[in-house]
């Protein structure tokens, strides 16, 4: 499926406030809208635009239109989409890419050009450390961060040993090693499951056999859903903590796995109760705006659009001068919905990271609570890599 | 001990689950010399369905009913729109009809339900465990799954053995120009069996919901398993279906829990990990490839 939607409101007050700018910036959206993983960019998407309307369509008050494409999580897709943007529609600034390998086709060209990509998800680590470039900025995470913190998580909660399971491809790899790094128990159990797998009934008994004080596991999207209820269904989520990544634990996945969550530990950037006035107001609009969970997706591209807003609204919306842009961009002068927010060496991220708990709601339905935090100002493993 | 038992039953319950597919897909490819890849929509429709209609009235029961229905009727549908049109043709005619049917039943059910997975608890009589041996304890849900899928396969016994019906669809599978000519309606019957063959994999689809998750190519993920089912069977056989489904379960349950564990013996840890991994995701196919080599036809060609 191809979809173009294209938000262009020229609101009058940015016209009369800014008349040497009457075309409006283009962004070129490049994200995975189709396949069981489409709602990952359809957060993403939906993110961004909300933080457009709320600026009455503008981006830091300059007019702006957003191309979205689907790149069907295909790098080839994500490269021609970006070359025929650039070429075609002159789009200068990028953003949307949900899955590495489509990054990793896609950004270098992107950056390569003169463009600017802005990533509301992805994080490579051959793009953080010594594949860094300047007018690469990341707003989510470095992919590690992601399971170092469950390892740290799992370390704090004081478990001794742990098994792990994660698909066997490069980003499951990279989950398993990220988790060791800052686990300091024992690992009793390493399985890698294959990709295509839905039935982990083989793994459930090995679990048990080992008998772990923990497990981690990272499996993204149905796969997920589906290790969980088995968990759960082969009695293991009485005897057996689980600690898992944000990847692997998000209101949708939450949506439909159920009571089979309860008692999780998830570690993650961001969750929907943290207390700051920029997260009110994102998840006032969001549950306005639209009938299902926000998604920390959502949040990561609602996060890009207000960094994107701030660059732009330093520079009038121009990007002629692609080092004050990057100056404007750098210094991160926008409220993130996380709270404390800055650009780190690399321009990855440098932010704190909290430990959620899954627990039954006040109506019941089991909902995500931060319970404590993991890291404080963490940047990543690769930025002292990068020489810019 | 306890714990190859417990995987001998996760072999099984896998097993069940292709067998109520691939029994399907075997007839209509053995019978009509359909390639159906649309058999894991069917599939998924039957899911997404049944578990509307149990998440909505609550009652994992009238979930089936409902799923049936719907992949029975959308076999009928796809037989009568689509695939009829198509028996003369050849197999790459039918491979491209029937994958354009897989993106438009992905696209609509979209459409209808979004993307998020649908969400279906177990069955509440269903949901504890039962403790078969000492210290074996096994989900009462996948045995439940067990049953029904022997209790189909005898179903499917008897209807192909001892009735008119199943000996028409047995002659149609040896000769079915012969059939025609002894003056069989092989229209009515091609009809009939491609909406028994939709309506197991309904079954399966919904079984699967509380298990995997419900969502939008979940059919996609087990038609590539199914098919190896059906080659190492013996196309159009569901004695041999039945079979190679159950070998297939076990044999790749065995190598997910086994192989690892028997390469650490050998190697180092991590290398065995992976290889372990590697060699168990392939082991359908290579077993696949070894049925081929000694019997090109299948374990069961011929002899329905």
């Amino acid at each position: 499926m191809s979809f173009k939607g294209s938000v262009l409101a020229l609101a009058a007050t940015a016209l009369v406030a800014l008349p040497a700018s009457a075309e409006p910036v283009k962004i070129g959206m490049i994200t995975t809208l189709s396949g069981p993983a489409g709602y990952l960019g359809q957060d993403i998407r939906d993110g961004f635009k909300l933080a457009m309307e709320m600026e009455g369509g503008t981006l830091g008050g300059v007019p702006a239109e957003l191309i979205v494409e689907d790149d069907g999580l295909k790098p080839g897709n994500g490269r021609q989409i970006a070359e025929r943007l650039i070429t075609n529609e002159g789009v200068k600034l990028f953003t949307g890419i949900v899955f590495s390998n489509v990054a990793g086709a896609t950004v270098p060209d992107i950056v390569d050009s003169g463009g600017f990509y802005l990533s509301p998800n992805a994080g490579p680590s051959n793009l953080a450390g010594k594949g860094c470039h300047e007018n690469y900025f990341v707003v989510s995470w470095q992919n590690d961060s992601l399971h170092e913190s469950a390892g740290q998580n799992a370390t704090n909660l004081g478990y001794k040993s742990a098994f792990v399971l994660a698909p066997n491809y490069q980003a499951g790899k990279d989950a398993i090693a990220g988790f060791k790094r800052y686990f300091k128990g024992d690992i009793v159990g390493e399985i890698y499951t294959s990709l295509d797998q839905t039935d982990f009934a083989a793994e459930m008994a090995q679990i048990r056999a080992a008998k772990p004080e923990a497990v981690f596991q990272f499996h993204p999207g149905g796969l997920g859903i589906a290790f969980l209820r088995q968990y759960q269904q082969a009695g293991l989520s009485e005897t057996v903590p689980m600690v898992v990544a944000a990847p692997s634990m998000d209101g949708v996945t939450l949506a439909a796995v159920g009571d089979a969550a309860l008692g999780l530990n998830v570690s993650s950037h961001w969750n929907s109760d943290f207390d700051n006035p920029a997260n009110a107001a994102f998840m006032k609009a969001w549950t306005a705006a639209y009938d299902r969970p926000a998604t920390y997706y959502a949040s990561q591209g609602y996060d890009t659009a207000l960094a994107m807003a701030s660059a732009l609204k330093a520079t009038g919306g121009s990007l002629d001068d692609p080092a004050a842009f990057r100056e404007a961009l750098r210094k991160a002068d926008f409220a993130s919905v996380r709270g404390k927010f800055a650009f780190g060496p690399n321009q990855h991220p440098v932010q704190n990271w909290y430990a959620l708990k899954v627990e039954k709601g006040a109506d019941g339905k089991p909902e995500l609570k931060t319970v404590g935090q993991v890291f404080e100002d963490r940047g990543d493993t690769y930025a002292a890599e990068c020489k810019m | 001990m306890t714990l190859f038992l417990e995987q001998l039953l996760n072999g099984m319950q896998l097993g069940v689950t292709l067998f109520l597919l691939a029994a399907g897909l075997t007839l209509i490819f053995g019978i009509m010399g359909v390639i159906n890849l649309a058999h894991g929509s069917i599939y998924m429709i039957g899911a997404y369905a049944g578990t509307y209609v149990a998440a909505t009235t609550g009652s994992f029961l009238l979930g089936i009913p409902a799923g049936l229905a719907a992949a029975a009727l959308t076999g009928i549908a796809v037989e009568f729109l689509v695939v009829r049109q198509l028996y003369d043709r050849d197999h790459l005619d039918q491979v491209l009809a029937t994958f354009g049917l897989i993106l438009i039943f992905n696209q609509a059910i979209t459409m209808i339900f979004g993307r998020q997975p649908l969400f279906v608890g177990l069955p509440d009589a269903l949901s504890g465990s039962v403790e078969l041996l000492p210290g074996l304890f096994y989900p009462l849900y996948r045995l439940a799954i067990i049953a029904v899928g022997l209790l189909v396969a005898a179903g499917l016994y008897l209807l192909i053995n001892r009735t008119r019906v199943g000996m028409l669809v047995r002659a149609g599978s040896t000769n079915r120009e012969m059939v025609r000519a002894l003056g069989v309606d092989i229209r009515l019957l091609y009809t009939a069996v491609f909406a028994l063959g939709a309506l197991l994999a309904g079954l399966a689809g919904y079984m699967a919901g509380p298990i995997l998750a419900v969502q939008v190519g979940m059919g996609e993920q087990i038609l590539i398993t199914t098919f190896v089912v059906v080659v190492i069977g013996g196309v159009g056989s569901v004695k041999g279906a039945f079979y190679a489904s159950l070998l297939l379960g076990v044999t790749d349950t065995a190598l997910r829990a086994y192989l690892p564990g028997l390469l650490r013996q050998v190697m180092v840890g991590p290398e065995a990990d992976a290889l372990g991994a590697g060699i168990s995701s392939m082991g359908i196919y290579l077993l696949m490839a070894i049925v081929l080599l000694i019997r090109p036809k299948g374990l069961f060609a011929g002899n329905t």
